[in-house]
């Protein structure tokens, strides 16, 4: 059975370089090159002390690959791993025209779910996409050239709101189709 | 236990010896068992030549399973007990409308019992049953003793129904390699089959449950990207339909369980007749003398089960959404259970993936077949060629939060096994307990949840408000089971508990239950166990020593000294042939070392996820 060093970082766990611009398809190579040989159904057949090592093992290659995968958690792990905290719950203070932004976009999905309009709940989706593609570009600008890691922290927090805005779309799409 | 270092298979095997072992299909209205023989995957067939057996159990002076049970449900349908598997880690509220059901249950508060001429049963105990049978079939097919086998169920299965399928497996004498879910199942035997690259939906509509699950198959690996389902809905609401268009065609009110038991029995007949025929002719004679005598249409069975394949399209759709793929990126459907042979079924999937659906392997087999092809893997017979199976829990895990909320620690479609962890803290000063409510399900009020468990962390140091740090983590394991512990890191109380005490059975009553029924070898049993404890406790001594070698310096001097006199007590029991003795020495030796492997574990993993928000419990 592979032997893995539990304090090496998750870059390292997968032989990727430690950066947010991630080659996604390399990951997912390594990520299952790992997984076949820690993951639980080998060791099936083992004794429970087997069985308990595999999981704890699959348990961390799975949430190393979950974290690398995600582009906010990605960069909340690599702004960890530089000594910074996101304080996504406890500093609220955001620029004013993003905030009212983010309220326009809440009440248009909230006013496409009243009208029940799918198409428009559609463009929503589409726009928010693309905007959080825009941030996370350049969250890589900031984590990976410029290196300013609070400036990278304040996106994050920024990707943070448009992620739950993700799930109230998530969420009035499930509505609609009742 | 977690110090390991295996670097070999550690059963006492002969190496090139076949293990034998088998997938059984535990499915609502039949169940089957199938295997691996000479690389080919097959169902195992009664004495008869059958390959189904009807899962229906029928409690007189002895217990009755499959076909001549189902043949007295109608003259005994008090103890003649059918879809049992809706019932398993059921309470009587889960269940809701009773009325129809000719049964008399028992209400527990948690998983319903049913009163019989027998006693009272619980689902796991009859499931054990029909399990039971398909152990001996398997037994006397194979010619050996089972290893092990793969029970399925479905993806959409919670905890508590998971759990209880694995405790009935256990009351049958069933060493479980693994829960595996149904579409999964049966995408290892289509995958493996076809050699198919790409996206596929597994569409399986069971007899009593509903599965939806959305795979990536690459080369070697079955990727899980979605599940969803509705274990509560199947070709039994079908046959439901057709019993109600019965009783209002002829205005009848309540019947007595028989002939609820005779209409539902021709309300299924009537159903499998309208796949091959344009109209169904239902006639029957009630207990009072009345006459039934309708001509069901095709056109109008389809207008009258509309709404409840609506409801699995749109369950469809979730799970597409949560695969974040579109209809086109669909390459193949899967068509799993004999309920997708309704034409009207397979049309709708059809017109909502547009491309045919796959139906070459027998619906009502495939699963079995897949079960049969991984538990041979598990087996460790698959030397050459083998996959990786990533599969993933249907349903968030969370815990109660200020106001009844719930806050979700696994979000559903975790791939697992997978363990999180999250900080919580007192909300009164000198607070020295706290109590945690496990919950399973989407909804964000606790009432709308399923409760898994509730347990205590007592005895944390009384600080103000805000002070203590509680860690709570949540372990998920490859079969889908949740294992809850709690921390407090200051001090370092710890609680922890496995989840099944409101539904599951301890292992002490599968114990009693086990002794009651069965009787076996004993002297067989002693040697193989001596042997067996002989070896683990060599594994674990070499596995501890390297991990003292290794990471020695984490331990405090006490915790050293302790670890090491158990392994000399272990030692030391090798000697004697009572294997008892030396298992109790390999459980204090595991003991000592729990708190050493976490260490070695926390060492690195820092699985604070950033950012977290400390959230306060509610304390009772």
């Amino acid at each position: 059975m592979q032997y893995i060093d539990f304090s090496q970082d998750y870059f390292n766990l997968f032989g990727l370089i430690r950066c947010y611009r991630l080659d996604s398809a390399e990951l997912e190579v390594q990520f299952r090159a790992l997984q076949a040989q820690v993951h639980p159904d080998k060791s099936a057949h083992l004794s429970d002390a087997g069985k308990r090592l595999a999981m704890q093992r699959s348990t961390l290659v799975n949430e190393a690959y979950q974290t690398l995968k995600s582009p906010i958690r990605r960069a909340r792990y690599l702004l960890s791993l530089h000594g910074v905290d996101t304080q996504e719950e406890t500093n609220t203070v955001m620029p004013v025209d993003f905030l009212m932004a983010q309220m326009d976009l809440r009440e248009a999905v909230e006013a496409a779910l009243q009208e029940r309009d799918l198409s428009a709940l559609d463009l929503q989706a589409a726009q928010l996409k693309a905007d959080t593609r825009k941030l996370e570009a350049e969250l890589a600008e900031q984590i990976d050239t410029v290196q300013d890691y609070q400036v990278a922290a304040g996106l994050v927090r920024k990707l943070r709101f448009m992620e739950k805005l993700a799930e109230e779309i998530a969420s009035a799409y499930d509505e609609l189709d009742n | 236990m977690a110090l390991l270092q295996i670097s070999e298979p550690g059963l006492s095997t002969a190496p090139h010896q076949h293990r034998l072992a088998v997938g059984i299909d535990l499915g609502t209205t039949n169940s089957l068992v199938a295997t691996v023989r000479n690389g080919i995957s097959v169902v195992l067939n009664d004495e008869n030549g059958r390959a189904m057996l009807p899962s229906v159990v029928r409690y007189t002076s002895e217990v009755v399973v499959g076909e001549i049970a189902q043949a007295a449900q109608s003259e005994d349908p008090v103890n003649t007990i059918v879809s049992v598997k809706r019932f398993m880690g059921r309470s009587l509220a889960d269940v809701g409308d009773t009325s129809r059901l000719p049964y008399r249950f028992v209400d527990t508060g948690s998983m319903l019992q049913l009163r019989t001429v027998a006693g009272v049963k619980s689902p796991v105990e009859a499931s054990a049953e029909i399990l039971k049978v398909l152990r001996l079939r398997a037994e006397a097919s194979l010619g050996g003793e089972l290893v092990g086998a793969v029970i399925t169920v479905p993806a959409y299965f919670d905890d508590a129904q998971r759990q209880a399928t694995k405790d009935a497996a256990k009351l049958a004498g069933i060493n479980v390699l693994r829960l595996l879910n149904e579409p999964t199942a049966a995408a290892i035997a289509y995958g493996l089959d076809n050699a198919s690259e790409g996206v596929y939906a597994v569409y399986d509509l069971g007899g009593g449950t509903f599965d939806i699950s959305i795979l990536r198959l690459s080369r070697g690996v079955f990727e899980v990207l979605s599940a969803n389902g509705d274990s509560a809905l199947g070709g039994d609401d079908f046959d439901q339909r057709i019993h109600c268009w019965l009783l209002e065609k002829n205005q009848l009110s309540v019947l007595n369980p028989q002939d609820t038991r005779l209409l539902l029995t021709l309300a299924r007949s009537a159903k499998e007749q309208l796949t091959e025929h344009s109209e169904a002719r239902i006639t029957a004679v009630l207990s009072s003398g009345e006459i039934i005598d309708n001509v069901l249409s095709r056109a109008d069975f389809q207008e009258m089960s509309t709404n409840l394949i609506q409801r699995t399209l749109q369950l469809m759709r979730r799970a597409l959404r949560d695969a974040r793929l579109g209809v086109d990126e669909v390459k193949g459907v899967v068509m799993v259970g004999g309920a997708t042979r309704m034409p009207q079924v397979q049309h709708a999937v059809g017109e909502f993936f547009g491309q045919t659906p796959l139906t070459n392997l027998d619906p009502d087999k495939v699963v079995a077949l897949g079960a049969a092809i991984q538990a041979n893997l598990l087996a460790g017979n698959q030397s050459r060629d083998d996959w990786l199976l990533l599969d993933v829990i249907p349903l968030s895990l969370g815990l109660e939060t200020m106001g009844g909320l719930v806050e979700k620690i696994i979000p559903r479609n975790s791939t697992i096994p997978t363990a999180r962890a999250q900080e919580f803290t007192t909300y009164k000063d000198g607070q020295t307990a706290m109590s945690l409510h496990v919950l399973q399900g989407e909804r964000e009020l606790v009432s709308d949840c399923r409760s898994l468990a509730k347990f205590e962390l007592r005895g944390i140091p009384p600080m103000v408000a805000g002070a203590a740090r509680i860690r709570v983590t949540f372990q998920v394991d490859a079969d889908g089971l949740l294992n809850v512990a709690a921390r407090e890191m200051a001090s370092g109380v710890e609680a922890a508990i496995v989840v099944k005490p409101s539904y599951g059975l301890s292992d002490a009553e599968i114990t009693r239950m086990l002794q009651d029924s069965t009787q076996h070898a004993q002297d067989d049993m002693q040697a193989r166990a001596h042997r067996e404890q002989q070896t683990e406790a060599n594994q674990l001594l070499d596995a501890v020593q390297n991990a003292l070698d290794q990471d020695g310096s984490l331990l405090s001097e006490s915790q050293r000294s302790e670890i090491e006199s158990r392994m000399t007590a272990l030692k030391e029991t090798l000697t004697l042939i009572d294997h008892l003795a030396i298992k109790r020495a390999v459980t204090a030796l595991n003991d000592a070392t729990v708190s050493f492997a976490q260490a070695r574990m926390d060492k690195s993993v820092k699985r604070v996820l950033a950012g977290m928000n400390i959230s306060d419990l509610e304390i009772k």
